[in-house]
C-alpha cells in the first residue's frame, strides 16, 4: 500500500476521543418494563389520564411486536428488562471545571466555536451558574409568545396545551406504527413541541438549543411540530459538538403536520458517541421521523447530517396527502470504524401533483457499513406525482461498505420518476492533484468530502451548514490534527 | 536548481526509469520528448513525489535540499508545479475554491500572509487573460465537465497563480487547437524568468515553435539517449525515434 493509501486510513482511523463515562447519580425508576413502571413515569411527569393511557395502550402493542431485522445492521440483541426507562441524572463526580475537561474535547469545541458556557453544559460541567445562559433563550421566548407561537418542552405542552397535543401525537406517526415507535409511545420522557399559528411565519431558527432546560439527548424523546394553515417554521434538531450520553439505546420520534400552504424545514445535525474501534460502548439510534403534509400546497422537507452512533436506523419520511405537497429529503450520512447506518426515506404520494426530492449522500470509511435505504410510493389516485432520486456513495480505503436499496412502487401510470445513483472512490490521484498544489492530505480530503456533500449543504441554515463541513472532517480526521 | 543523477524509478515492481541524468538551471527552458511508455510521465511524477512511483536508485538535489525527502506538498510549496498529463476532476469543489485553497497553502508555507478574496479575486482575474480562459469556469467544480482544451488551460492558470519555481508541463500541449496551443505557449513564455525555469514535456516540435527551449532531451526505454539544442526536435520530427533508439541498443551497453 502507498502512503497515501496509509494516510487514508490512518486519517479515518482515528480514535473517537469525546467519549467517557463518569458516574451518575440518578433518580431512577428500577430496571425492565411492565404496566406499573409506564404508570410511575407517567405520575412523575404529573401526566393526566389519557396521557396514561395512552401510553399504556402502545406498551400493550409493543408487546406483541418483534424488534425488527430487516436493515443492513448487526447488533446483539438488547435487553428491554435490562434497561432503567426513567432517569433525572445528576452529575456526582462530573468535571467540576472545563480544566477537568478532556482536553481533545476542549479542541474539537474550539475547532466547533462554541462559547465558553455551551462548552460546559456540553461537557457535562457540573456548575450551577451554567443556567445564567438563558437570559438570550428567554429573550427569544417572549418574542416567539407574541406571535402566538408555542415552543417549549414536549412536559409543559402536555400540561399546558393538553388540546393541542391530544389533536396531534399519534397523528402520523402511531403509537402502533413500529416496534421502537411503540415503545418510545410507551415510554418517553420528553422532547419539544411547536405549534405555529395560521398565517405566522416564524422569524428564526427554532433550535433545542434554545430550550436549554432540556438540553441534553432524551432517551426516548418526543418532537411534535404543528404548523397551521400558511405557517412557516425552520427546526434545527442536534448540535455538531459532540455530545455525552450514558444511554445507549435511543428511541426517537419526531411528528411534523403541515396543513395547507404551511412549511416545515427540519435539519439534523447528530454526532453522538459512535464507540471506539471495535464499535464498543456506541450509541444505538433508532428513530422515527415523519412528516405529514396534510393540506394542499403544504412542504416539508428534512435535511439531515449524520456523523455519530454506532447504529443508525433511520428514515425521515414524508406522507403526500394535500394536492401539490412538496417533500424533500437531503441526507448526509457518515461511517467510520465499526459504525453502521441504514437511513433513507419514503416518500409517500397519495396527493395529486405531489412532488418529492431525495438527495442522499452517504461516506464510508473503516470497516463501516453504510446503506440507503428509500421507498418512492406513488398512490392511485396521485395523479402527475413526480419524484427525483439522487443516491451517491463515497468510499475512503477498500475495508467500508456502501449499499443502495431504492424501492419504487407505483400504482399511478401519470408518475414521473428519476433515480441517479453513483459510488465512488476518494481517489489517491485527487488526492495526489491536491497536494501536488500544496495542499495538505487532511486538507484535501475534506475538500473533496465537502465538495461531495454540497447539495447537501445548501438545503442547510447557514451556520449549521459551517458547522456541519467542520464535523465532517472532524468525523473523518481522527488521530490527524 | 535541479539536478538528477542516476534515477532509478518502478512502476508495480516494473523498472521504467534506469538511470536518469539531467540537470536544469534557473532561467532555462528543457524539452522532453520520446516515445509511447518510455517513461517521460513518469519522470515527471517522481518529481512531483507521485507515490505510485518507487524510487530505487539516484539522487534529486533541488534548490540544493534533497527533494527525494519532502511531501509532495512541500515540493509544491516549495515550488514545483506539475501541469498533469490528465487533469483530475473534483466534483462538487469549485474551481476559484481550490486555487484559492491551494495559493494559500503555499503562501501559509513561505510565511507569508493569505490573501482575501478581493485580492485573491483580482490576482486571478490577471492571470486568467494570460491563458484567455472563459470566466465561467472559475464557478465550475474542478475540471469536472471541461472539455480536453479546458483542462489543459485550466493546469496554466493555475502555475500563473502558484507562480512556481519549476514548471513541468506534461504533454500540456496535446488535445489543444492551433490557437488555444499559442496561447498557452503565450502564457508560459510570460511566466519566464531568470529565476525559474520549465521542463516541457511534449510530442510535437510545434510545440517548440511558440516555447523555445534551450535545451531537448530524448528519453527512451527509461534513459536519456540524447540531449541537444533545439534542432534535434526537428531531427526527431523528420526521423522519428528509431535512431534514437539504437543509440542505446542493450547489446552495445553490455558490450
Ligand atoms: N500505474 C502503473 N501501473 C503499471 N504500469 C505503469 C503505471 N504507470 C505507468 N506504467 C508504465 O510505465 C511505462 C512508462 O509510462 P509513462 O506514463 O511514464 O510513459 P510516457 O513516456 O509518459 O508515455 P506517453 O507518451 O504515452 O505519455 C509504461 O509502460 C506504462 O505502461
Ligand atoms: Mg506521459
Amino acid at each position: 500500500m502507498s502512503t497515501n493509501a496509509q494516510d487514508l486510513e490512518k486519517l479515518t482511523s482515528g480514535d473517537y476521543k469525546y467519549g467517557f463515562v463518569t458516574d451518575i447519580e440518578a433518580d431512577t425508576v428500577p430496571k425492565g418494563l411492565n404496566e406499573a413502571v409506564i404508570r410511575m413515569i407517567s405520575q412523575k411527569k404529573n401526566e393526566p389520564e389519557w396521557m396514561t393511557e395512552w401510553r399504556l395502550k402502545a406498551f400493550r402493542m409493543w408487546r406483541k411486536m418483534e424488534e425488527p431485522h430487516w436493515a443492513h445492521v448487526d447488533f446483539p440483541p438488547i435487553d428491554y428488562q435490562d434497561i432503567s426507562y426513567y432517569s433525572a441524572p445528576k452529575m456526582k463526580d462530573g468535571p467540576k471545571s472545563l480544566d477537568e475537561v478532556d482536553p481533545e474535547l476542549l479542541a474539537t469545541y474550539e475547532k466547533l466555536g462554541i462559547p465558553l458556557k455551551e462548552q460546559e453544559l456540553l461537557a457535562g460541567v457540573a456548575v450551577d451558574a451554567v443556567f445564567d445562559s438563558v437570559s438570550v433563550a428567554t429573550t427569544f421566548k417572549e418574542k416567539l409568545h407574541e406571535m402566538g407561537i408555542i415552543f417549549c418542552s414536549f412536559s409543559e405542552a402536555v400540561q399546558d396545551h393538553p388540546d393541542l397535543v391530544k389533536k396531534y401525537l399519534g397523528s402520523v406517526v402511531p403509537a402502533t406504527d413500529n416496534f421502537f415507535a411503540a415503545l418510545n409511545s410507551a415510554v418517553f420522557t420528553d422532547g419539544s413541541f411547536v405549534y405555529i399559528p395560521q398565517g405566522v411565519r416564524c422569524p428564526m431558527e427554532l433550535s433545542t438549543y434554545f430550550r436549554i432546560n432540556s438540553l441534553g439527548t432524551g432517551q426516548f424523546e418526543r418532537t411534535l411540530i404543528v404548523a397551521e394553515e400558511g405557517a412557516y417554521v425552520s427546526y434545527l434538531e442536534g448540535c455538531t459538538a459532540p455530545i455525552r450520553d450514558e444511554n445507549q439505546l435511543h428511541a426517537a420520534v419526531v411528528e411534523l403536520v403541515a396543513l395547507d400552504n404551511a412549511e416545515i424545514k427540519y435539519s439534523t445535525v447528530q454526532n453522538w458517541y459512535p464507540g471506539d474501534k471495535d464499535g464498543k460502548g456506541g450509541i444505538y439510534n433508532f428513530v422515527t421521523k415523519r412528516g405529514k403534509c396534510a393540506g394542499v400546497n403544504s412542504k416539508i422537507s428534512w435535511t439531515q447530517v449524520e456523523t455519530g452512533s454506532a447504529i443508525t436506523w433511520k428514515y425521515p419520511s414524508c406522507i403526500l396527502a394535500g394536492d401539490n405537497s412538496v417533500g424533500e429529503f437531503y441526507s448526509v450520512a457518515v461511517t467510520n470504524n465499526r459504525q453502521q447506518a441504514d437511513t433513507g426515506t419514503k416518500m409517500i404520494h397519495i396527493g395529486k401533483n405531489t412532488r418529492s426530492t431525495i438527495v442522499s449522500k452517504g461516506i464510508s470509511a473503516g470497516y463501516s457499513q453504510n446503506t440507503y435505504r428509500g421507498l418512492v410510493k406513488i398512490g392511485k389516485n396521485a395523479d402527475g406525482a413526480r419524484n427525483f432520486s439522487q443516491c451517491d456513495s463515497m468510499l475512503m480505503g477498500d475495508k467500508c461498505g456502501a449499499h443502495t436499496f431504492p424501492y419504487i412502487e407505483n400504482h399511478n401510470s401519470t408518475a414521473q420518476m428519476e433515480h441517479e445513483a453513483t459510488t465512488s472512490k476518494i481517489g489517491e490521484d485527487q488526492i495526489f492533484y491536491c497536494n501536488q498544489r500544496g495542499i495538505s492530505t487532511e486538507d484535501a480530503v475534506n475538500m473533496i468530502v465537502n465538495g461531495f456533500c454540497k447539495e447537501v449543504f445548501r438545503e442547510l441554515p447557514m451556520e449549521f451548514a459551517v458547522e456541519a463541513q467542520k464535523l465532517l472532517g472532524i468525523s473523518l480526521e481522527g488521530s490527524v490534527g | 536548481m535541479l539536478e538528477i543523477r542516476n534515477l532509478h524509478a518502478r512502476v508495480e515492481g516494473k523498472e521504467i526509469l534506469k538511470g536518469v541524468d539531467l540537470t536544469v538551471n534557473a532561467g532555462e527552458i528543457h524539452a522532453i520528448m520520446g516515445p509511447n511508455g518510455s517513461g517521460k510521465s513518469t519522470l515527471a511524477g517522481v518529481l512531483a513525489g507521485r507515490e505510485l512511483y518507487e524510487v530505487t536508485d539516484g539522487e534529486v538535489i533541488y534548490k540544493g535540499r534533497n527533494l527525494l525527502d519532502l511531501s509532495p506538498e512541500e515540493r509544491a510549496c516549495e515550488g514545483v508545479f506539475l501541469a498533469f498529463q490528465y487533469p483530475i476532476e473534483i466534483p462538487g469543489v469549485s474551481n476559484t475554491y481550490f486555487l484559492k485553497a491551494a495559493l494559500n497553502a503555499v503562501r501559509k508555507y513561505r510565511g507569508l500572509a493569505e490573501l482575501d478574496a478581493v485580492d485573491f479575486l483580482a490576482l486571478v482575474k490577471e492571470k486568467m487573460q494570460l491563458v484567455e480562459m472563459k470566466h465561467e469556469l472559475l464557478n465550475r467544480p474542478v475540471n469536472e465537465g471541461f472539455s480536453g482544451g479546458e483542462k489543459k488551460r485550466n493546469e496554466i492558470l493555475q502555475m500563473a497563480v502558484l507562480n512556481p519555481t519549476l514548471g513541468i508541463l506534461d504533454e500540456t500541449d496535446s488535445g489543444l487547437d492551433i490557437d488555444a496551443l499559442r496561447i498557452v505557449a503565450n502564457g508560459v513564455n510570460k511566466l519566464r524568468s531568470t529565476e525559474n525555469a520549465t521542463v516541457v514535456v511534449t510530442h510535437y516540435q510545434r510545440l517548440l515553435n511558440y516555447i523555445i527551449p534551450d535545451f531537448v532531451h530524448v528519453l527512451v526505454d527509461g534513459r536519456i539517449v540524447k540531449s541537444g539544442d533545439k534542432d534535434l526536435a526537428f531531427h526527431l520530427e523528420e526521423h522519428g525515434y528509431d535512431w534514437a533508439r539504437e543509440l542505446h541498443d542493450p547489446a552495445e551497453q553490455e558490450a
